[in-house]
């Protein structure tokens, strides 16, 4: 077993796991690592994306700490899974981006707001930015729609690629002495279905925990309300392209319309979601968190939380002096969100889902072993 | 020390376990307040109920769980069966009976359960496996007695019991405040056997017991059974006996719990530090058998010995916590071992040289065997031929111990002469003799702790009302 500390420890944990097995109906990653007999790094980082992070088995189990065996799998994976971040990050040379993501994400968000006023200062007449309210233009006044699609689609479409690429390496290590193959349309599917009902942050069908040692835990439904809000946000802005460019028509759109509707709709569950997991992330048992994870996930929840806010802002005060404000710290904020996007917590989602898809492959047509050339 | 100023709870119970907790709710159910004190901190509640993880029901049909019926009828011959006749078929049949609502009852305070777990797919029928194991079962318990109002304190253990006559008064506890006398009107004694209690083993087992390792809690030191006995309760099963299984010698001296098992012992041969063969390691299916080899052990020198087995077996049975010892020599097994090369590998070499091939199946007992060694193996005898070869350290296993106090159809004990305590109940491990005077079937000691458990705070709560 070659790997990293963290992965190293949790190597000795699943070892010990595998025997006893009592978990196995708690989650996915138990029934992941019964499959296998011996580990290697790239499958440590397999099970560690695979966890949820429900911390169930914590508290379930006979021998968590102060026990000798010293099981903790939520946290000694959560820190095998940050580490995965930067091992996949794609160019390679920024990987140590994961190290220090919380400050590399404030400075990004920080510098693309005040890029954002001072270019809609500098570009206008003066005065613009407070007047443009009143314009017939609404916020194309201060940026025209080409300048948006002009700075925001290629950022777009280097994210994608960039987190195309981390897949890939994830991928690769992941099956790099067992590998799966076939039934991919069944298994894609399955795990369309298990990551959309995060059907493994639920401890098994008991709940999860968080600040303590009852499964009362939230944190699912404020998933839930993030997840599906960002996805009614994405859905307003694809909605605007389509009758932009399909339909001739411009923004603004009236309230009623289905790029405000959406807007509106998920902007609300974007902000409550990611407001209750930051409060519930605040509350965590402190046994079950990897300090080094903290920053990352704040800074993740907070960019999406200023998205939403700062949004919501601006639908509601869309039609007063302060519209030019929002506006900048809106893009800004949605421009860092972008550009960090393949270096920051979004990632947890892609290779989650990612290890979803390999294990149902795996349920479905067993685990290979790679010959040695 | 301490007094009680204010009234005494109704029911005290001494224990944290299955069978404490399921008094303890059951007494609080019937109007009863409950006290329990646990000798455990809070993380290590429970005793060895968290290292268990499924409990024996009788069934008449499966259900989204249970994969088919189990009549009582069935589990009354496996309880024949592994206790070869001895248990006292009345409460038998009582525990077999009553186990039929556990299931309902598990539910409705909370335990979940899981399909039967990888490995153990021929207990599905029989066993209703806990979401999570054991310690998740408590947490359930803990969490509907908490709700319920019953007291639970940590850290305290009784040290003393006021009994006169068979009628209880008071206990003497001990927790983290100091000692402190309680009166309670009834007693629940659900504290465990003697396991843990390597001075008490030793009085049957003599200087073997210093090398036993005990599978479960710490804490099961039989006081509160010592204190029983000592005032009159009458005894039951054999104080000299208790379940022992080899696991790996290398585990920690208590709570290793489940992970320490080792399944391989058919797959290979098994030496003492003499480095010699001891026992048929192919006798019959390991299931059956291995509950044999913690004794078989014990009688060893110095009460430890090594399963010792070859490449092909590798993969072939459930993993356990520690890696197996492995070399590309037998003789550079042994020296790894600390025995003498030399011996070692003739002793293997002598088995090998009795192998009569067969066709090596598990499922079936098989006609791969040795011919004219003594003892033999009768199955699945392959020569160990194949390096790299590997061994496992085993040493007994403590797991239970069958003497307990007496107890009739209400859970109550019975004092010597047959007369039953007037409000003294027992459940669970300090009572399972009566049920499980011999062997064991997996699950029956949760059977026995539940159903007896229900039983003494029904009784419990039942003699406070009166």
């Amino acid at each position: 077993m070659l790997g990293t500390d963290l992965q190293q420890e949790a190597e000795r944990q699943i070892t010990i796991c595998n025997a006893c097995r009592y978990c196995e109906g708690i989650c996915a990653v138990f029934p992941a690592l019964q499959m296998q007999r011996s580990f290697v790094a790239g499958d440590i980082d397999y099970f560690a994306n695979l966890c949820h992070d429900c911390g169930a088995c914590y508290h379930d189990c006979q021998f968590s700490p102060p026990h000798e065996f010293a099981i903790n799998l939520p946290k000694t994976l959560a820190g095998v899974r940050q580490e995965s971040y930067g091992r996949y990050a794609w160019p390679a040379a920024l990987a140590p981006v994961f190290e220090k993501n919380g400050l590399v994400i404030a400075v990004v968000a920080a510098v693309s707001v005040t890029a954002f006023l001072a270019g809609m200062i500098m570009w206008n007449a003066p005065g613009a930015l407070f007047s443009a309210h009143t314009s017939p233009e609404g916020f194309y006044a201060l940026m025209s729609h080409d300048a948006m699609v002009g700075l925001f689609g290629p950022v777009f479409v280097f994210s994608i690629f960039a987190m195309i690429m981390g897949l890939r390496n994830f991928w690769r290590d992941a099956n790099a002495v067992r590998m799966v193959e076939g039934a991919a349309p069944a298994s894609l599917w399955q795990a369309v279905k298990d990551a959309g009902s995060l059907r493994y942050l639920d401890g098994g069908g008991a709940g999860c925990f968080n600040e303590d040692d009852k499964p009362e835990d939230k944190r699912r439904l404020y998933h839930h309300l993030t997840f599906y809000g960002f996805l009614l946000c994405f859905a307003a802005t694809s909605v605007g392209t389509i009758y932009h460019y399909g339909f001739g028509r411009v923004a603004p759109y009236a309230w009623w319309d289905l790029p405000q509707m959406l807007g509106t709709v998920g902007g609300f569950m974007l902000a409550a979601g990611t407001g209750g997991l930051m409060a519930a992330k605040k509350r965590r048992l402190p046994d079950l968190v990897d300090e080094g994870t903290k920053g990352m996930a704040m800074a993740f929840l907070l960019m999406l939380h200023l998205t939403a806010v700062t949004g919501l802002g601006l639908h509601i005060l869309g039609g007063t002096p302060a519209m030019g404000l929002l506006l900048a710290l809106h893009l800004g904020v949605v421009f860092a969100l972008f550009l960090t996007m393949p270096y920051g917590k979004f990632v947890h989602g892609l290779y989650r889902f990612a290890a979803l898809v390999r294990l149902a492959m795996a349920k479905r047509t067993g685990l290979k072993t790679k010959v040695a050339a | 020390m301490r007094s009680q100023t204010a009234p005494g709870p109704d029911v005290l119970v001494i224990g944290g376990g299955n069978a404490a907790l399921c008094a303890a709710i059951e007494a609080r159910r019937q109007g009863a307040s409950v006290l329990v004190v646990e000798a455990a901190p809070k993380v290590y509640r429970g005793g060895n109920t968290r290292h268990t993880r499924n409990l024996r029901c009788a069934h008449d049909e499966g259900n989204e769980i249970l994969t088919g019926p189990y009549p009582e009828d069935e589990f009354w011959d496996d309880l024949m069966r592994v206790t070869g006749g001895e248990t006292d078929p009345d409460l038998a049949r009582l525990t077999i009976a009553q186990s039929k609502s556990l299931w309902d009852w598990m539910n409705g305070v909370g335990v979940r359960f899981q399909q039967p777990l990888g490995g153990t797919l021929n207990l599905g029928r029989t066993n209703a496996f806990f979401l999570g194991g054991g310690r998740a079962m408590l947490n359930a318990l803990y969490d509907t007695a908490e709700k319920m109002g019953i007291e639970i304190r940590y850290d305290t253990s009784a040290t003393a019991l006021d009994i006169e006559d068979g009628f209880f008064k008071s206990a003497t506890v001990e927790g983290p405040d100091g000692p402190e006398v309680i009166a309670a009107r009834a007693l629940v004694t659900a504290a465990g056997g003697f396991e843990a209690n390597i001075e008490w083993l030793k009085e049957y087992w003599g200087e073997r017991a210093e090398n036993f390792l005990i599978r479960g809690t710490p804490n099961n030191r039989g006081t509160i059974l010592r204190m029983l006995l000592d005032a009159g309760v009458e005894p039951v099963g054999d104080p000299t006996q208790c379940h022992a299984v080899a696991i790996d010698a290398r585990s920690p001296q208590f709570d290793g719990g489940i992970v320490t098992r080792l399944d391989c012992i058919i797959f290979g041969v098994v030496l003492n530090n003499r480095c010699e063969r001891f026992y048929d390691e192919g006798e019959d299916f390991w299931p059956k058998r291995y509950a044999i080899w913690g004794r078989l052990v014990a009688d060893q020198p110095d009460q430890i010995a090594w399963i010792v087995f070859d490449e092909k077996a590798v993969g072939r049975f459930m993993p356990s916590v520690y890696p197996a010892i492995s070399a590309p020599t037998l003789e550079g097994l042994a020296e790894k071992l600390g025995l003498d090369p030399v011996a070692f590998a003739a002793e293997i070499g002598r088995f090998n040289a009795a192998v009569v091939d067969g066709d090596f199946n598990t499922e079936i007992h098989d006609d791969c065997r040795t011919e004219g060694i003594t003892p033999p193996k009768s199955h699945w005898a392959r020569r160990i031929d194949q390096a790299p070869f590997h061994a496992y350290p085993v040493r007994p296993g403590i797991t239970f111990t069958y003497l307990g106090t007496r107890v009739n159809r209400e859970a109550r004990v019975l004092m010597q002469g047959g007369r039953p305590s007037a409000n003294i109940y027992a459940a669970g491990e300090i009572m399972a003799g009566n049920v499980l005077g011999r062997g064991y079937l997996a699950g029956i000691g949760m059977t026995i702790g539940a159903v007896f458990g229900r039983l003494a705070g029904e009784g419990a709560a039942r003699h406070v009302g009166n």
